[in-house]
């Protein structure tokens, strides 16, 4: 899905060529320069009119004209208004910033593009100068001096520009003395876009198709039981065992509610086996939902409201099917909703039940409001009560290192999981972690997160990714490391493409597909490879599994 | 240097010694009264109120959900333990949420973390380049350097407006004045507070992606900051004032008896107007960090959004796509893949 239409420089003519040199004019004269490959297209007219949004119309990013609606100006100056008395945070924000520049370097887009724009301050300033002008006496009064400017057409452009290179990754907010986060205003000033019809295609065709359908991916009910059940039957190919799965069954103990991108493509699919695999082993009384068969939330990319308007569908579900709680699957930014907006837009869950693990009894009091628990919580429990048989040396042929997601890091605080999960399914030795200014909390963003896997968006992306994948490269040239684990699928979705591009030696794994490789059945066939088809080690020749399935995949 | 440097460099330089000869051409003019006794009472006036104002403002926007930066790994399961530090990076109770706020207003924590990337060109790398990052405290440590020597000065400034002089303001004189090598003892606050301001002015003047940001609002505290620090130092080594006058002065405006005091040196009336301006400017400018951190909902809330609701005031029923509209379109497939149905026709 993600090769490049668009051409792309090589890395040796991007990276040596990033110049951070600041323009000759003021940045309120400099106007961005809409480029092939560094700009994301127009959302089709068709994916508004099927979720009500106002203003569906053609236009086109390049075009001197964008049709905007004649009270444009009246729109975001009320939409501004009004969210400043419902967002304490905005009102902040714009108003106590001292530039003093520490978010500046913090940002892979600055990183990869320096673009001094792309300094998550300046993103800031460009919406801020605006509200200085129509909000501020001072502003009022004294125009550019008091750092203020007039809303015009072209300052639309510029936000979509920018707030469409910030990945709401939130590494600006952890860094900033006051706490301001680039991300929450780019919320809202995606949210002021998407007011006079200003959306991108990838993330709208998302949210539409899930709002109608179930799933980011528009898959059919139908569609999506014919790819999930292939996998029961790849799982039972490859270890002799076959996980069914049941679909909108009442009454069942837990909804496992996963994002779309798992069974969907790889590597995210060899996740979603992991998934059932487990699951399987357990014997765990789940269903999953083709209602609400998705637990990424491309909604939250275009608006709080939008965000809301597809996450009801999970306590919906859940309470229709009459389950005790929920168990999520591995993805970014679907955890920081769960964690920090679920329960305030569509709760209380008070149909639940508080989450407690069938097989440890461990009560998930983290969980206690919200009653979903994330996988990786779930299987490290059951690991810590030693419930699962496992045998690292059928990950042998992997080296990994973990990234830390931005959303489950600095929304949510998912670290120690995920890798206790990884040094128990991996033999001793294989994992490292990436230099510490790039990982955990300060972890660096994929570069296409948001709703930036669209390819003619491909330049962009991977100068924002450049930060994340100079570090793999590190660590790959190190200590020898061939896998990056992640627990988002968006970072399956568009971390190979990334490292094809930077570090084409690694692939890219989650975490519960390691747990798949290494899970011991008892009624299980000799393993001679693991979920991906590739020869174990000590069974023929690992190294050339590896080679082998590269170079399928630059086949492809 | 870019038209836009120039304004918002030079306006403010202007207006700060604009200010100064506003005072000395008033004072020449004997309007001590005004700039004496009438500028200092509107200017608490005005910090006062507009203080009150601003944070009303603030706090009439509700904080609709819950988005806390975690700095640290969340509350988990028992076994995954969290140390002191963590705890205050990623609070879960009230009382590790203090701790955050203390530590950033006190210590400025996330200042702290601070680091610097560079793209390093290095021929041995197949890109011919790649970047490096370091952890960085300078800008961490003009600015607690900056924050506490003006802490300092002010509080040892009480020993104008207190009779009895409260005994810890005593105290921080005389470790604020330990280097004795200048007659009158020197403070070393002073000294701190200019040196660090002046830091922070050079690196936003000398960093080209800091002078690309900086507006006028920025340079015109540290200007004017600068000049209260110089005139201060001025006036107190220099050019030296009746002091006991001067303690008349501020007594009376203390004690809301004011009175104009005779045989002041016009200097420490310059100095007393920048006073006022930066009182009477603070709560209208970015200087309202300093309350504003305390609100932050990224740093003030609990990380606890799992376990405790979080309430939105304004929060709205939207419209979802409900479940019987989908099964509505989708029944006949759905019975024919096996999927269970609601209803079977
Ligand atoms: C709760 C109290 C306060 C906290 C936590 C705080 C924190 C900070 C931090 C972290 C910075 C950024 C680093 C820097 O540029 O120095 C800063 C900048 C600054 N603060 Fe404060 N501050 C507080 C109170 C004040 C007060 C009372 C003033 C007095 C006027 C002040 C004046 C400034 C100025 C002028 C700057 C900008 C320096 C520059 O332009 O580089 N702050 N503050
Ligand atoms: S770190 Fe915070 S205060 Fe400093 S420039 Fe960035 S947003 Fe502004
Ligand atoms: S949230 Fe991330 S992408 Fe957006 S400005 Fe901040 S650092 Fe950059």
């Amino acid at each position: 899905m993600a090769k490049a239409k668009v051409t792309v420089p090589t890395p040796a003519e991007i990276l040596p060529g990033i110049s951070y040199k600041t323009p000759e004019k003021g940045w309120m004269d400099v106007k961005p320069d809409f480029r092939p490959g560094t700009y994301c297209n127009p959302a089709n007219p068709k994916w508004l009119e099927w979720i009500g949004y106002p203003y569906p119309r053609a236009w086109h990013v390049t075009d001197e004209d964008w049709h905007l609606p004649s009270d444009w100006k009246e729109t975001i100056l009320q939409g501004m208004e009004d969210r400043l008395s419902r967002f304490r945070s905005l009102k902040l924000f714009f108003d106590i910033c001292v530039r003093c520049g520490a978010c500046a370097d913090k940002c892979h887009f600055f990183l990869g593009t320096g673009d001094p724009k792309n300094m998550p301050v300046l993103r800031a300033e460009l919406m801020r100068s605006v509200y200085k002008r129509y909000f501020k006496p001072a502003g009022r009064l004294l125009g550019q001096l008091a750092g203020a400017r007039d809303l015009t057409e072209d300052v639309i452009k510029e936000w979509f520009f920018y707030l469409y290179q910030c990945t709401e990754c939130r590494r600006c907010s952890l860094f900033c003395p006051y706490g301001i986060d680039m991300a929450e205003m780019t919320i809202l000033g995606r949210e002021l876009l998407s007011s006079i019809g200003i959306n991108i295609e990838w993330t709208l065709a998302s949210v539409a198709q899930c709002y109608d359908k179930g799933s980011h991916i528009g898959a059919t009910p139908q569609a999506m039981k014919d790819m999930i059940d292939f996998f029961a039957e790849e799982n039972e190919r490859v270890t002799g065992i076959y996980t069914p799965i049941t679909y909108n069954r009442k009454g069942a103990e837990i909804l496992f509610v996963a994002p779309s991108g798992d069974y969907f493509a790889d590597p995210g699919t060899y996740t979603f086996m992991g998934y059932m695999l487990l699951f399987t082993y357990l014997g765990l009384d789940y269903t999953i939902s083709t209602y609400a068969g998705e637990g990424g939330n491309f909604g939250f990319f275009m608006s709080h409201e939008m965000g809301k308007r597809l996450n009801a569908k999970i306590y919906a579900e859940a309470k229709r099917l009459g389950v005790k709680w929920i168990i999520g699957g591995e993805c970014g930014h679907m955890w920081r909703i769960l964690n920090q907006y679920m329960d305030t837009w569509n709760g209380p869950a008070d149909f639940l039940e508080m989450p407690v693990s069938p097989i440890t009894g461990t009560k998930f009091e983290n969980a206690a409001t919200t009653r979903m628990v994330h996988i990786s919580e779930f299987t490290a429990d059951l690991i810590k009560h030693g419930k699962l048989k496992l045998d690292p040396m059928r990950n042998a042929h992997i080296k990994l290192t973990f990234h830390d997601s931005c959303n489950t890091s600095r929304g949510m605080g998912i670290f120690e999981e995920p890798r206790y999960i990884i040094k128990n399914v991996l033999p001793e030795g294989h994992f490292v972690d990436m230099p510490p200014n790039t990982i955990r909390e300060k972890t660096f963003c994929c570069g296409s997160g948001s709703g930036f896997n669209a390819d003619e968006y491909l330049e962009t992306r991977l100068r924002g990714g450049l930060p994340r994948a100079n570090a793999v490269r590190y660590v790959h040239e190190k200590y020898g490391v061939n896998h990056l684990g992640c627990i988002c699928a968006i970072d399956r979705a568009v971390l190979p493409t990334l490292l094809g591009y930077w570090v084409p030696e690694v692939e890219v794994t989650g975490i519960s597909e390691l747990v798949g490789n290494a899970l011991v059945f008892d009624e299980e066939i000799e393993r001679t490879t693991d979920l991906r088809d590739r020869d174990l080690v000590g069974v023929g020749e690992a190294e050339e599994g590896v080679e082998a399935a590269e170079a399928a995949e630059e086949e492809e | 240097m870019t038209d836009f440097f120039k304004l918002h460099f030079f306006v403010p330089l202007a207006a700060v010694l604009g200010l100064v000869v506003v005072a000395y051409v008033g004072v020449q003019a004997n309007l001590q009264l005004l700039f004496g006794v009438v500028v200092p009472y509107m200017a608490a006036l005005i910090f006062i109120e507009g203080m009150v104002y601003r944070l009303i403002q603030w706090t009439r926007s509700p904080v609709p959900f819950r988005i806390p930066t975690t700095a640290a790994q969340n509350k988990s399961l028992p076994w995954i333990e969290k140390n002191l530090g963590e705890k205050l990076d990623n609070p879960e109770t009230t009382k590790h949420v203090v701790g955050r706020m203390a530590l950033e207003v006190l210590a400025f924590r996330s200042l702290f973390r601070n680091t610097r990337t560079e793209l390093r060109q290095d021929p041995d790398h197949p890109e011919g380049a790649r970047l490096i990052h370091w952890s960085y405290k300078w800008l961490w440590l003009g600015a607690i350097a900056f924050h506490y020597a003006f802490l300092v000065v002010i509080l040892r400034h009480l020993r104008f407006f207190t009779e009895p002089v409260p005994g810890f303001v005593y105290l921080l004189d005389s470790v604020d004045g330990f280097l004795q090598f200048f007659v009158p003892v020197v403070y070393l606050s002073g000294l701190v507070l200019l040196v660090a301001a002046g830091y922070l002015l050079l690196r936003r003047i000398l960093r080209p992606e800091l002078r690309y940001i900086s507006l006028a609002a920025d340079y015109f505290p540290l200007f004017l900051i600068l000049s209260i620090a110089i005139t201060g130092i001025l006036m107190r080594y220099f050019y030296k004032v009746d002091i006991v006058a001067v303690k008349d002065l501020a007594l009376g405006l203390a004690t809301f008896k004011p009175k104009v005091v005779a045989g002041i040196g016009v200097i420490f009336y310059i100095h007393l107007f920048l006073v006022c301006v930066l009182f009477a400017y603070f709560p209208f400018s970015k200087l309202m960090h300093a309350p504003g951190v305390f609100l932050s909902p990224t740093r003030n809330l609990a990380c606890n959004s799992r376990w405790v609701r979080h309430v939105n005031p304004w929060n709205y029923p939207v419209k979802f796509h409900s479940y019987a509209e989908y099964e509505d379109k989708f029944r006949e497939a759905m019975i024919e893949a096996d999927i269970p149905v609601e209803k079977e026709s």
